[in-house]
């Protein structure tokens, strides 16, 4: 994996919402093409690090770099045009939207995102409630369509924040092949997991999350060896 | 009661369709911009009353004519508002709806005290436009022409707006952002730039209004004024934000006042804040209001 380049470098970055310090120096870094996994307990700092990468917390210091450009100091309207995208921990269905328009709302940021055919024939369920109010979708078309609309605006990274949290196996496991098959056509992934099992069979590599840091990191080549301190570390 | 003539009752009715139009531009823009801005903007009236005095500017001091102030006179005012929203508005983002309701109440109360300190409280003539003047035997009634082009034109301009709004892409940008502004924007979208766009949309509704009102109702200081209290009852009754709601509440409120001007006269001023009260009571968040 040495060869591919960088594409996410993140260096002690730090967050505040108001006057609460969350991220006391952040570091990890993403190379073109990973699937890379944040994991850490509740409250770690996993969400507030994708949404610091974002932009989408007001007040961060430190580096990001995306593709080498710093973004630290970037809105998250020109961040997203960089070619980063997420898909937020509480899913984001915009309940005034029906299925269609909240599929195609965010812009294209560059060329190269999935045809709308495609992603109807990831998520055929999308198809068939085209029209539906977004959010009367199930919690997992939901998370489909969370999923599906950032797949065409052509960006390079994905930040899926805890895609399978309170979703059936069957749908889990939809969601996994997603993945897979998103990374062998040759996007970047950065995910935030709770479901270990689940992230083992997509990751290249693991990063621990506590209290704001990233204290530790390993290969999935190397997970066996680590299960102890990783039991240890998400209390499990 | 007795001796009812349908003639009048046709009278007062145009006259409420006529307010209606107004009601319903007026607080389908303040609707818009509660939506996007979270600001219940009490400058509505104000800016209404601009719209009316940039018509008379234009064509008293440029030779401009209606057809062109009512292009140019909402962008101008639009634009204002977009300025007054950069400046000033964008600074209470976040806070609660009181800070935008208090700053905007202050604009309203600076705004038309200088016009009416360089006007006085009288009413400036503007006439109607040539095209417009004279008007259609109905039979059971005469309709001027200008009054039915403001009721067609009104209805036209606010479903347009709505349509923009609730079928096209342009509005699902809006919509989303309504709904959660920082998802939006982390998507690749300038909200703060849709924000001021959309307030300068209100803004320019309201002047478009005060245009149209202008070879009605003249042109005053205080006209915005005394409009707008009844709008804010009428936004109260469809509810805050629908856009629809504005629009049907808009223009029934001013029909049933007419009416109530032809049958029970001396509760015509009334009866809007009567209903207000009523709904308050029975449905808070409105007739058409999300909960
Ligand atoms: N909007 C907010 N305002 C203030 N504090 C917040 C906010 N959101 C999160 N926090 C705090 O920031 C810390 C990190 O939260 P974060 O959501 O990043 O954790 P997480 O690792 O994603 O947890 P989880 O696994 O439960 O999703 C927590 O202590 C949380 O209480
Ligand atoms: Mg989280």
């Amino acid at each position: 994996m040495d060869e591919a380049r960088v594409l996410l470098d993140v260096k002690g970055l730090q967050a505040w919402y108001g006057e609460s310090h969350i991220l006391h120096g952040v570091d990890f870094s993403v190379r073109e093409g990973e699937v890379v996994t944040l994991l850490g307990r509740n409250g770690a700092g996993k969400t507030t690090t994708l949404k610091s990468i974002m932009g989408m917390i007001g007040k961060r210091t430190g580096s990001v770099q995306f593709d080498g450009q710093e973004t630290i100091n970037l809105t998250s309207d020109r961040i997203a045009r960089l070619g980063l995208a997420i898909c937020p921990e509480e899913r984001g269905i915009f309940a005034s939207l029906n299925v269609l328009e909240n599929l195609m709302l965010p812009p294209q940021v560059r060329p190269g995102g999935l045809p709308v055919e495609q992603i109807f024939e990831l998520f055929p369920n999308l198809k068939e409630r085209i029209s539906s109010q977004g959010t009367k979708l199930s919690g997992g078309e939901q998370q489909m369509l969370a999923i599906g609309r950032i797949l065409r605006t052509g960006a390079r990274l994905l930040m899926l924040d805890e895609p399978t949290e309170g979703l059936a196996p069957v749908i889990i496991e939809q969601i996994g092949h997603t993945i897979a098959r998103l990374k062998q056509q040759g996007f970047t992934i950065l995910l935030v997991e709770q479901n270990f099992r689940f992230a083992s069979t997509l990751a290249d590599r693991f990063y621990v999350m506590e209290h704001g840091r990233v204290i530790d990191a390993f290969a999935n080549a190397d997970l066996a060896a680590n299960m102890d301190k990783l039991h240890d570390y998400l209390g499990v | 009661m007795f001796n009812i003539s349908t003639q009048a009752l046709f009278a007062q009715l145009l006259v409420g369709l006529i307010n209606g139009s107004f009601y319903a531009l007026l607080s389908l823009g303040l609707a818009v911009i509660f939506g996007m801005l979270n600001i219940i903007n009490f400058a509505h009236g104000a800016l209404y009353m601009m719209g009316a005095f940039c018509a008379y500017f234009l064509l008293n001091v440029l030779g401009v004519n209606y057809w062109l102030a009512l292009i140019l006179a909402p962008l101008l005012i639009g634009g204002l508002g977009a300025v007054l929203e950069r400046t000033m508005l964008q600074r209470l983002a976040g806070l609660d709806h009181l800070y935008g309701l208090l700053l905007t109440f202050g604009l309203a109360l600076i705004i038309q005290g200088l016009f009416q300190n360089y006007f006085g409280s009288s009413g400036l003539p503007y006439a109607i436009p040539q095209q417009l003047t004279g008007g259609q035997n109905l039979g059971f009634m005469f309709l001027p022409n200008y009054r039915a082009w403001v009721v067609v034109f009104s209805l036209t301009v606010c479903l347009a707006t709505w349509f923009a709004i609730e079928k096209t892409k342009l509005g699902s940008y809006l919509r989303a952002a309504t709904e959660n502004p920082t998802l939006v924007r982390a998507f690749g979208i300038n909200v703060p730039r849709m924000i001021t766009l959309t307030y300068g949309f209100g803004v320019g509704l309201a002047a478009l209004a005060g245009v149209l009102s202008a070879p009605i109702n003249q042109v005053r200081p205080l006209m915005g004024a005394d409009l707008i209290i009844v709008v804010f009852a009428v936004v109260v009754i469809g509810g805050m934000g629908s856009i629809m709601g504005s629009i049907v509440t808009g223009f029934a409120l001013g029909i049933l006042e007419g009416l109530t001007k032809y049958f029970y006269p001396e509760a015509s001023n009334t009866v809007v804040f009567v209903i207000m009260a009523i709904v308050l009571m029975v449905k808070p968040n409105g007739l058409f209001g999300r909960a």
